[in-house]
């Protein structure tokens, strides 16, 4: 039957693929036209400079500080997020003791009531954690110094987000708590799947805990962790850490550059400083970075297919 | 495509498909030739009012017909004033309609008709979301104000506008020559606020020379209280005291010097010198502790809250902190304190500058009905009525009598009439943006205060910045008249 193939995935891929090209190509396509021109953004002229923004960009000391930091954040963020969530996981949906009677795979005692509460933060809006974490890292009143004040550490008042060396590890510690709950839900689902026999196999032989969670649990769910992976690192390179860095950081973007990101340099430039044709020249840096970050981690992350 | 005529037996195997897209998307590629016509389309702008017949009564010549519109900044001023002023242009001109809209949105809502050619009539470009001044005026897209100035005021036909305003208010409104482009409404005055009550209580009156500022934040040190707080996450709060002390010291030419971006401002000794009085605050621990880590509305709290006795800071902040300032705090406003009695200038002087920008589009269909509702504001009526309702001074100088002022107003008003002439009224805040908030403050004055750096290193460090900016052919540069 090969009459009417090609209309028939014409067919199916027509309306997709245009909006998809329509609402998320053009754009592109746009922005690296825009980062040839001097336009501002705030009037209809502008005309064509050729290379003049990237030659501007690769002279900006603002903008490497900002590339080290996103790098840093796509490269810290999804290892400790991940890390932190595959564990969490596997302690509520596998890790527990063998209790009499019960099953022979179970979570730690209280299993259902913590997975709703690592969810929790999930719930609110970044906009609002970002919020209420400025106020706990407030250095006079806030939550974090009282309790150390409390605990009789009057000597150790840290200014975290006022302190160049602190603020970065400060700011990607609340996205760490608003983003972890998510990933341990969508892993314990993917163990969920995860046949239990598997597990009483591997117990059988003696195999301990730590054991069954590199062998079984992990390869296993590798699929998961590597589609969660490129999520988060997405997720650290935009929108996310946008807002933790505008809506908590001195400045924003300080003490002294040591909290500025891309995503937030570019907004600057163009909402700022009327400097638009310049910030989409960023913001094609920022894509060139995202595109080699989800390249890095396809590639390393190939293995073979498990089925089961 | 999509013809299933001439294809053999094979089909399309998935390898084709993608091929082909390929190809496709390449042929899109020239395609971005045609873009050039997506930011410009509407380069044509809209029909310009026809102008009305200049009467006594419609000096600017306003079309009585026209459409008139106008977007407010609904910030913490509100929009009851401007819509009580919108009432008045409603009355004079029963045949024109007015569009009144009031947004915090100013930026995403109307960048895209600027691009487009057909903005409103009269905008008050604030808020966070301000479209960049210098890149408005550098691409002409606002009128110039001029005729409105020249046009006689509202309350008196033998005053011009232009004589009826405050001190430094046609200065600010323009950027390179006699054009006026911008009229800031709302009237801030900048200095060191504190509360009478606390002041009193330590037996002190506000000192005027740098030792005595030091012995009364000793006084207070022992009585467990904190000599300043400053908003230490925004440390662009700092230049509100700072600057002024620095023209105070060393005479206005150093403050114009600063914002004209000479090679070496930053190096005259009168910045050092106040550069250093103001380390001495954080090296004799007279620096409210965590300070650095506050920002704008934590460290108004603390103060607020008697943690601290001062805190450069605006006008604003009466309105701003009024939740958490205590009935019996006294509130009030000082000019910054100079150093000893070999300043260029008397104790007094005060940066005090404009608010709330308002502009009028170049492209406008109705640009004197923008100019006019402006003039309608600028009358004492109107101008008392913002008094009232908003506690902040406008432009109108004057507009105080008669009615009752809050302690944090009143005191702004006196520190205005000591200051008299002696105001200084630095630019860079609104000349150079990214220079004076992100370089000068965060990254130099943030720094110092934090003392992460010296005054030495902190002056090297910003005539650096200042220099990058001198140089930078990227953004459009000013100079005082």
């Amino acid at each position: 039957m090969q009459h009417g193939k090609y209309r028939f995935i014409v067919g199916f891929l027509a309306a997709p693929l245009g909006l998809y090209a329509l609402f998320v190509v053009w754009p592109f396509i746009q922005s690296i036209y825009y980062s040839f021109t001097d336009w501002t953004g705030l009037s209809p002229e502008f005309k064509m400079v050729g290379f003049d923004n990237y030659r501007r960009m690769f002279d900006d000391d603002i903008f490497w500080k900002s590339l080290q930091h996103s790098l840093l954040f796509a490269l810290v963020l999804p290892l400790v997020t991940i890390g932190l969530a595959l564990f969490l996981a596997f302690m509520i949906n596998v890790g527990g003791r063998r209790r009499r009677g019960g099953p022979v795979i179970s979570g730690v005692r209280g299993s259902g009531f913590y997975k709703i509460v690592y969810f929790f933060p999930q719930v609110l809006s970044i906009a609002i954690v970002a919020l209420l974490f400025a106020f706990a890292y407030n250095p006079d009143s806030g939550a974090i110094n009282s309790f150390l004040r409390g605990i009789g550490l009057d000597g150790v008042q840290p200014l975290w987000l006022g302190d160049p060396g602190l603020a970065l590890w400060c700011v990607m510690a609340v996205l760490v708590w608003s983003t972890v709950g998510f990933f341990v839900v969508l892993f314990s689902a993917g163990m969920a799947s995860i046949p239990a026999e598997m597990y009483e196999a591997a117990l059988l032989d003696g195999a301990s805990r730590v054991t069954t969670f590199f062998r079984i649990t992990l390869p296993l769910l590798w699929d998961t962790v590597q589609s969660g992976w490129v999520y988060m690192g997405i997720l650290a390179l935009g929108a996310e850490s946008f807002a933790v860095v505008q809506i908590m950081t001195t400045g924003p973007g300080g003490p002294d550059y040591s909290t500025t990101v891309m995503v937030l340099y570019v907004y600057q430039k163009a909402f700022r400083d009327g400097q638009a044709a310049y910030a989409t020249t960023i913001g094609v840096a920022l894509l060139v970075v995202t595109l080699a970050f989800a390249a890095v981690v396809m590639r390393l992350g190939r293995r073979e297919r498990l089925e089961y | 495509m999509g013809s299933t005529a001439h294809h053999g037996g094979e089909g399309v195997g998935r390898r084709d498909l993608i091929k082909r897209s390929a190809a496709l998307g390449l042929v899109a590629a020239p395609g971005m030739g045609l873009l050039s016509a997506c930011a410009s389309s509407g380069g044509d702008g809209q029909d310009k009012a026809k102008a009305g017949k200049k009467t006594a009564k419609n000096p600017l010549g306003v079309n009585d017909g026209a459409k008139m519109e106008f977007v407010l900044f609904d910030g913490g001023f509100g929009k009851e004033y401007a819509q009580d002023a919108v009432k008045i242009y409603e009355k004079d001109f029963p045949k024109a309609t007015v569009k009144f809209a009031a947004t915090q949105k100013i930026q995403s809502t109307l960048q895209p008709r600027f691009n487009q050619g057909n903005p409103p009539d009269l905008i008050d470009n604030s808020g966070a979301e301000q479209m960049d001044m210098g890149v408005l005026v550098g691409k002409n897209q606002l009128a110039d104000l001029t005729p409105l100035l020249d046009a006689p005021s509202f309350d008196d036909p033998g005053k011009k506008v232009r004589d009826t305003l405050r001190p430094g208010i046609v200065e600010m409104g323009q950027f390179d020559g006699d054009k006026v482009w911008i009229l800031y409404y709302a009237y801030t005055v900048y200095g060191v606020w504190y509360s009478q009550k606390a002041l009193d209580s330590l037996d002190e009156k506000y000192p005027e020379t740098w030792d005595e500022m030091v012995k009364v934040c000793e006084k207070a040190k022992k009585k467990g209280m904190a000599g300043w707080t400053y908003a230490g996450k925004y440390p662009y709060y700092l230049p509100f005291s700072l600057y002024p002390m620095i023209g105070k010291v060393g005479g206005r030419e150093v403050l114009d010097a600063i914002d004209n971006l000479e090679p070496n401002a930053w190096k005259h000794p009168a910045v050092k010198a106040c550069f250093e009085a103001y380390y001495e605050l954080y090296k004799k621990g007279y620096v409210l502790k965590g300070t650095p880590g506050l920002d704008h509305i934590q460290s108004q709290t603390a103060w607020a809250k008697g943690k601290a006795l001062f805190i450069p800071n605006g006008s604003w902040v009466e309105n701003e902190s009024a939740n958490v300032i205590p009935a019996d705090f006294d509130l009030a406003v000082s000019a910054p304190t100079g150093l000893d009695g070999s300043d260029k200038m008397p104790f007094g002087t005060i940066w005090a500058s404009g608010g709330e920008p308002f502009v009028v589009p170049a492209k406008a269909a109705n640009a004197e009905g923008g100019m006019e509702q402006l003039r309608i504001m600028l009358s004492e009526a109107s101008s008392k009525n913002f008094t009232a309702k908003v506690k902040s001074l406008t432009a109108f100088n004057g507009g105080t009598d008669g009615i009752t002022l809050t302690p944090g107003l009143k005191s702004g008003v006196a520190a205005l009439d000591k200051a008299g002439a002696n105001v200084v009224n630095p630019r860079l805040q609104d000349w150079y943006v990214q220079l004076q908030k992100e370089k000068i403050g965060v990254a130099g004055l943030g720094e110092m205060m934090a003392g992460r750096l010296t005054p030495a290193e902190a002056i090297k460090k910003i005539q650096g910045f200042a220099d990058e900016a001198a140089k930078d052919t990227s953004i459009k540069h000013y100079k005082h008249q």
